[in-house]
């Protein structure tokens, strides 16, 4: 069994001190002790942003690729590899503005990667810029009378477009988030862990202390069972989306076990070379 | 050498009534290439489909048809100057009339009518094909065997009614103007081979060569790799993703090739544009990818099916940045399969994206191709420099160096699952360890690494290619679906006209270029698109001089050997200088 010592880095972080990414990073990597995860088949994808050096900081086998494109990277890790243990990173530009497209169609894909995003409702790596989960009437570099559009609400997104997992955490309150990252990576599909991580340089409107009052944490509410799709709209809408825990989820078969003819065996281990027998009945097809 | 053509309605079964003929005419020994001229849509519209039938091979069409069956006036009216005294069968139906100054001999048969009598209207294309077989000479007996295997699912009165319509449409023209036929077209050459496109050489390319993932977003003209591979990847174990655009194809493929499966995506031009910044990750993270680009009428959405060679510049130096690619230029469905196989083999040996460009006419037209050249089972896999598990575990924990130095560039990889391989992969430029690093000496060095190790793909590849005579009057130079024009156009011109093309467009072969050109008193660069993109890319490497020419088209229809003729023989006659 791997230890939290294991997954660490020593690379100097690059993050604000007091941002709430450290919060994010320390429950990932619990997370990963928890479940039993190995560095060597651990794989993180993060995409662009101060989110995307999460990468730096986790000791397994990491990518970081263009803007937004986190998950397709995943998908085709989690194809070439389905015993690597495959969770992606970003922020809520890179999930929700430049990468809304590839979230929408990963939900419903239902591949088994686990999405964290780093949700700090502004852009801070280009110091401090309109997001799309920021409030209508923020005011930012880019909207300096207010933002005028209205924010995305990813998890009620997620919820309607098929998701199978969805959850939101807070850095702050750490057994939880690492519960929730925990139990998306235990998952057979497609899970969503959306994380409130406060950025303490830029956003001086969603603090700590704005999200300690605001937020309702499910897990004080014997009531709430996560698991109809109806109910979890309906709390998110009642609460414009300041809860957290386990939101919604469902049984579920991830998209690689559906493809026809794919097998068990990791692609990577496969012999590459195609028999004769096989190439005969592709040409014959030709015909 | 026969040249038939049939016209009609797009949506009218035009397609698989040239099929039937090439498939049947292959079997019976003989050389097709199908030149299918369409238009981006479903239904309706003008459509036609040209079939060269041979007793040797063919690569290209051409300007003359002898043969055209007509559907519909609109064919006979867009059609009829090809004829140069052919033969010109019409269904009666729609009262077929010649213009004055056609030059050939209209036949007319009710091919709906037949049909109707049958049973059913749809018929009327194997009335067409039945009457074909007559018009080209060849016996009924291997069409009626085809299309009775063909419709043997549908139950034997579909069997016996489009049997019949083949067998009444060759009587018909037998019995009427069994006095006109006069086309000869020689004895087959009996061998084994398949009627094949490009893409379906890619597909099965990138079989043999252990590709199992491919991700794609559907254009026109690259869909068909992605659609053949759905249908073969079950028996190997592979999968096929539809993704939801270009951008994510891409990464997909990133992702699997960082994970050490071989993967690929295909697409065109708009499909190409739009992944030039991923392209630019796997260059600087080193990840193998395998990208085709099967060339249309650009910019923009431009003319989607229709052919240009325009994408070049792109493809080389389309994303920000400096970054060197492997991009390969198959000139036939034969290199088209060797090139996937290569491809695949040149990713992972130099750890980079390699493209694959092909073109329209070379991914759709379909042609007789050898089943010995397309040998999957014996295909060679490189994976390049790689640390094993044992390797690593001889290092210890913390020591690997993804990215170390080395003589030629190449970094050996460790692969996801390896306990002590762990590394970060990243788009960002990086240290030896892979962590970010913008120290100046450190990028320097990146950067040379990395340029430098793609120059060893001119050791392992003839990037050149030359069939021709040793002391060549002229040098028919060219590309992709170019280069079967310009090998007929050079049967044509004589015994010193030699034809060479491109197999590797980068790393530019630039010895190879300068040797086999330097015997050439002249040298016509033909390509299709309006910059000249290829003679443009030979001049950027100086290897082009006074002895150069170049014949350009971009109107979106295919060059013909009769057009490189003419231009070739201007070339080569004296002019008089007073």
């Amino acid at each position: 069994m791997a230890t939290l010592q294991e997954f660490r880095t020593n690379e100097k972080s690059w993050w604000c001190p007091g941002c709430g990414d450290f919060g994010v990073l320390a429950a990932m990597q619990k997370a990963l002790v928890a479940v039993g995860a190995d560095p060597a088949t651990t794989a993180i994808v993060a995409g662009i942003g101060c989110s995307g050096k999460i990468g730096n900081y986790i000791n397994s086998y990491n990518i970081h690729v263009t803007h937004g494109r986190a998950l397709p990277a995943a998908l085709g890790l989690k194809l070439a590899n389905r015993d690597l243990m495959v969770l992606a990173a970003g922020g809520d530009g890179d999930a929700y503005a430049i990468g809304m497209g590839h979230f929408m169609h990963a939900l419903r894909r239902n591949v088994n990667v686990t999405y964290v995003v780093m949700d700090n409702h502004i852009y801070g790596l280009t110091k401090g810029q309109t997001s799309p989960t920021s409030q209508e009437g923020f005011k930012t570099k880019t909207s300096p009378k207010g933002s005028l559009e209205r924010p995305i609400h990813p998890l009620m997104l997620a919820v309607s477009a098929g998701a199978t997992f969805v959850a939101q955490g807070f850095s702050s309150w750490q057994p939880q988030l690492a519960a929730l990252i925990q139990k998306g990576i235990e998952h057979p599909g497609f899970s969503l862990i959306n994380v409130i991580s406060p950025c303490v340089t830029y956003n001086k409107v969603n603090t700590y202390d704005w999200y300690k009052q605001s937020l309702q944490n499910l897990d004080n509410d014997p009531d709430y069972v996560p698991n109809d799709r109806t109910k979890a709209l309906a709390r998110l809408h009642e609460t414009d989306e300041l809860v957290t825990g386990l939101i919604y989820q469902e049984e579920s078969t991830p998209y690689e076990d559906l493809i026809p003819g794919f097998k068990d065996t990791p692609l990577v281990h496969q012999d590459l070379h195609v028999d004769p027998h096989t190439w005969n009945q592709i040409l014959a097809t030709l015909e | 050498m026969i040249a038939w053509k049939i016209g009609g309605d797009q949506g009218e079964g035009i397609d698989s009534t040239g099929d039937v003929l090439a498939t049947v005419a292959n079997r019976m020994g003989y050389f097709v290439y199908g030149y299918k001229n369409f238009s981006s849509r479903i239904k309706g519209g003008h459509t036609n489909y040209k079939v060269r039938i041979s007793t040797t091979r063919v690569e290209a069409t051409t300007k003359r048809t002898d043969i055209l069956v007509a559907l519909n006036q609109e064919t006979i009216d867009k059609n009829f100057s090809e004829l140069d005294n052919g033969l010109l069968l019409a269904d009666s139906v729609f009262n077929p009339v010649l213009p004055d100054n056609a030059k050939a001999q209209l036949l007319t048969l009710p091919l709906t009518a037949i049909a109707k009598d049958l049973g059913s209207v749809v018929m009327r294309n194997m009335v067409a094909v039945g009457a074909s077989a007559a018009l080209l000479q060849l016996p009924v007996e291997p069409f009626v065997e085809y299309v009775t295997a063909k419709f043997e699912r549908k139950g034997q009165a579909v069997v016996e009614s489009n049997r019949q319509a083949v067998e009444v449409g060759y009587q018909r023209v037998k019995e009427e103007y069994g006095h006109l036929l006069t086309y000869h077209l020689g004895e087959p050459d009996p061998g084994d081979r398949l009627v094949i496109n490009g893409n379906d050489a890619i597909a099965l390319g990138a079989i043999a060569g252990g590709c199992r993932l491919m991700c794609g977003y559907p254009i026109t003209p690259a869909t068909d790799i992605m659609e053949s591979l759905v249908k073969w990847f079950p028996l190997v174990g592979g999968a096929v993703v539809q993704m939801e655009d270009e951008l994510g194809s891409i990464t997909a493929v990133i992702g699997a090739g960082f994970g050490g499966a071989r993967a690929m995506t295909a697409s065109s031009g708009p499909g190409i544009s739009l992944m030039q910044e991923a392209i630019g990750l796997a260059s600087v993270a080193e990840i193998p990818a395998v990208i085709v680009d099967t060339q249309r009428g650009g910019p923009s959405t431009g003319m989607p099916t229709k052919q240009e060679q325009s994408d070049l510049l792109a493809l080389l130096q389309g994303g920000h940045g400096d970054t060197l690619r492997v991009v390969l230029t198959p000139g036939s469905i034969e290199e088209s399969f060797e090139d996937a196989v290569e491809a695949f083999n040149l990713a992972e040996q130099f750890q980079t994206p390699v493209i694959i460009a092909t073109d329209l006419s070379l991914s759709l037209w379909q042609q007789s191709v050898d089943r010995s050249r397309l040998n999957g089972p014996a295909q060679p896999i490189r994976r390049g420099a790689t640390f094993s598990q044992e390797d690593l575990l001889a290092l210890g924990a913390n020591v690997f160096q993804r990215y170390q130095f080395s003589a030629d560039g190449i970094s050996p990889r460790s692969l996801p699952g390896e306990a002590y391989g762990q590394y970060l992969a990243t788009g960002v430029e990086h240290s030896t360890n892979g962590k970010v690093s913008e120290d100046p000496s450190n990028r320097t060095k990146m950067m040379d690494k990395r340029l430098m190790k793609l120059q060893g793909v001119t050791q392992v590849r003839d990037g050149f290619k030359y069939e021709g005579p040793e002391d060549p009057d002229l040098i028919l130079v060219g590309i992709g679906s170019t280069v079967g024009v310009l090998k007929e156009a050079a049967k044509q011109l004589g015994s010193k006209v030699g034809v060479a093309w491109f197999r590797t467009l980068s790393p530019f072969p630039k010895e190879r270029v300068l040797s086999v050109l330097a015997s050439a008193r002249h040298v016509l660069v033909v390509e299709q698109n309006a910059l000249g993109q290829l003679r443009q890319l030979m001049t950027a490497h100086e290897t082009t001089d006074h002895r150069y020419d170049s014949l350009l088209k971009y109107n979106g229809v295919p060059f013909l050997p009769e057009e490189v003729v003419t231009r070739a023989a201007a070339l080569l006659t004296p002019v008089e200088v007073h």
